[in-house]
């Protein structure tokens, strides 16, 4: 592999008129003691897909993992520097957990349904945040399954464990799951390499659509994928934001020599 | 002959070699196996009858009487330490596995833990009789259910902890990324997930203490009249197999293989349900 000397400024901000949802500034993160992210810092556009690209181990997946700070869960983790949410530091512990979990939601690579019927997946997020009458909650896990496009195939068996689905199924009941708490920025963590071409596709086409309502932010391995879906693209090699620009730069004329190389197949 | 046709015939012979000596281990064990419940089972049906589950166990010398009063005992202090031991148990498995997972701690108590699964159940049996026996005056069902439930407590610990950590690590990520707090995903979502492995433990420990006798000696003694009150002495199956087997009269001993062979019943029992649970849940 080629060794590249990362000498560059990590400031790689788009210069673009959209309004930033999310931004990281000076961002590192470590496990243990070793640094998997080293000082960088992103904006991700209200309303737009930025995708995350990068060789396995490059620390995209760790990098979307700190913006719901789910990586407080295990105790050796920590993040340093900030990342701001309209205005407000959510990696500060002093930022309610529960408050930046209804506003950032998480779709996984595997999905993983809880052992409970369709309706009550999408239902028990909603219960956690409010008190709804039958009728309200119906109409809610009925939008929420229609946004994740999975209303027409399950209509008929909301009472039926969700295990049953298939996995594609599943995944888009996730999303759903996930879009029920009207969440402001939804994070993809490689959501469908665990699903055939077309189950992907469907998602791919879900996740444009959602880009009306929500800001989102996706990591993933295939860069047809980040092609397709993404407006802008940042690539991250050895903890380190190369390059981030407009996914068309980012994919017609990249500045950085190990973007070029990666995108066009040569490492990674 | 080449080198490679020398190598594959080695090979094929030491194959052969291991399929017939792990057939033979399977075959020496399973045989002691087969004639321990052959045995049981030709005994103990002779003395099968509806007389078991009628009348009390008979003084000795006489030819009839029944053992109602060692089932009852038996079913209630197993029950009762059941309910004592299994609640705590699932909490304890829940802290180590959720909590302290890699933790010194949790190692620590998992260790602890696993020393007690494999301490001598006379053993328990000794502490119970220090600790309620000779404190309360006397023997009693409590003691006897104190003693058994200390042999629940760390095989329900045991199965709790490794069944919520076989749960993926993305369901509890995935409930927590909806803002879920802790306590809520362990018993909304872990406990769900969770459950049938759970209940099985619960299920299996209950077999385990159906037959335990040395923990009763010095705890519930034994009882020859009918007694549901548990804070005296209490008769119980494997209690009354142990006295009347030993015995020289010929009618207890019949009753003993009854009832040896209602209590491998009962775990047998016990066992297909546990199956029948770990199976439903695919």
């Amino acid at each position: 592999m080629a060794n590249f000397h990362l000498n560059v400024p990590q400031t790689a901000t788009v210069t673009s008129t959209t309004p930033v949802k999310l931004s990281a500034r000076d961002l590192a993160f470590y496990y243990g003691d070793f640094k998997a992210i080293k000082e960088l810092s992103l904006d991700v556009p209200e309303n737009k897909v930025t995708a995350l690209i990068g060789p396995s181990g490059c620390g995209k997946s760790t990098l979307l993992r700190i913006f719901n700070r789910i990586y407080s869960l295990y105790p050796k983790q920590r993040a340093t520097g900030s990342v701001l949410l309209d205005g407000e530091n959510i990696i500060d512990s002093n930022y309610p957990l529960n408050k930046l979990r209804s506003k950032v939601g998480m779709v996984f690579q595997k999905p993983v349904p809880f052992p409970m019927s369709i309706y009550d997946n999408i239902a028990y997020g909603i219960k956690h945040y409010q008190r709804l009458s039958r009728a309200d909650m119906d109409v809610r896990v009925e939008q929420a399954l229609r946004q994740g496009a999975l209303w027409d195939e399950v209509k008929d068996k909301l009472k039926q464990s969700a295990l049953g689905l298939s996995g594609g199924q599943q995944q888009r009941l996730c999303i759903a799951r996930a879009i029920a708490l009207q969440p402001e920025v939804i994070l993809f963590d490689e959501p469908t390499s665990a699903l055939d071409p077309i189950a992907t596709g469907k998602i791919e086409q879900l996740i444009s659509e959602l880009k009306q309502q929500f800001s989102i932010l996706i990591v993933t391995h295939n860069m047809q994928q980040a092609a397709r879906v993404s407006d802008f693209t940042a690539f991250m090699y050895l903890g380190e934001l190369v390059e981030h620009g407009s996914t068309e730069t980012i994919f017609t004329k990249p500045t950085k020599k190990q973007t070029e190389d990666y995108i066009t197949g040569r490492f990674g | 002959m080449s080198s490679t046709q020398r190598l594959y015939n080695r090979r094929r012979f030491y194959n052969a070699a291991t399929m017939v000596l792990s057939g033979l281990a399977t075959a020496f064990g399973l045989f002691f196996l087969v004639w321990i419940l052959f045995v049981t089972f030709s005994k103990g049906f002779d003395a099968l009858g509806l007389h078991l589950f009628t009348q009390m166990t008979p003084p000795p010398g006489e030819e009839t009487g029944g053992m109602l009063n060692a089932l009852v005992g038996s079913l209630m202090m197993c029950l009762v330490a059941v309910l004592m031991a299994a609640p705590i148990g699932i909490a304890a498995g829940t802290y180590l596995a959720e909590y302290v997972n890699y933790h010194w701690i949790g190692e620590t108590i998992r260790f602890v833990n696993d020393i007690l699964l494999s301490a001598p159940s006379i053993v328990l049996g000794l502490f119970v009789f220090t600790l309620v026996v000779e404190p309360t005056g006397g023997f009693s069902g409590w003691a006897g259910a104190i003693a058994l439930g200390f042999i629940v407590l760390p095989v329900v610990v045991r199965t709790t902890d490794e069944m919520i950590r076989l749960v993926p690590v993305q369901m509890r990520e995935a409930a927590l990324s909806l803002g879920i707090p802790q306590r809520k995903v362990n018993t909304q979502i872990l406990y769900r997930a969770a459950f049938p492995g759970i209940l099985t433990g619960i299920l299996l420990s209950l077999a385990r203490i159906s037959g335990e006798t040395a923990p009763l000696l010095f705890t519930a003694l034994n009882n020859q009249y009918w007694n549901t009150d548990m804070s005296k002495p209490m008769a119980s199956v494997p209690g009354v197999v142990f006295q009347f087997a030993m015995s020289p009269f010929e009618y207890w001993n019949k009753l003993a293989w009854a009832g040896a062979l209602i209590v491998t019943l009962f775990v047998l029992l016990i066992s297909v349900f546990a199956r029948v649970v770990l199976a439903r849940k695919k």
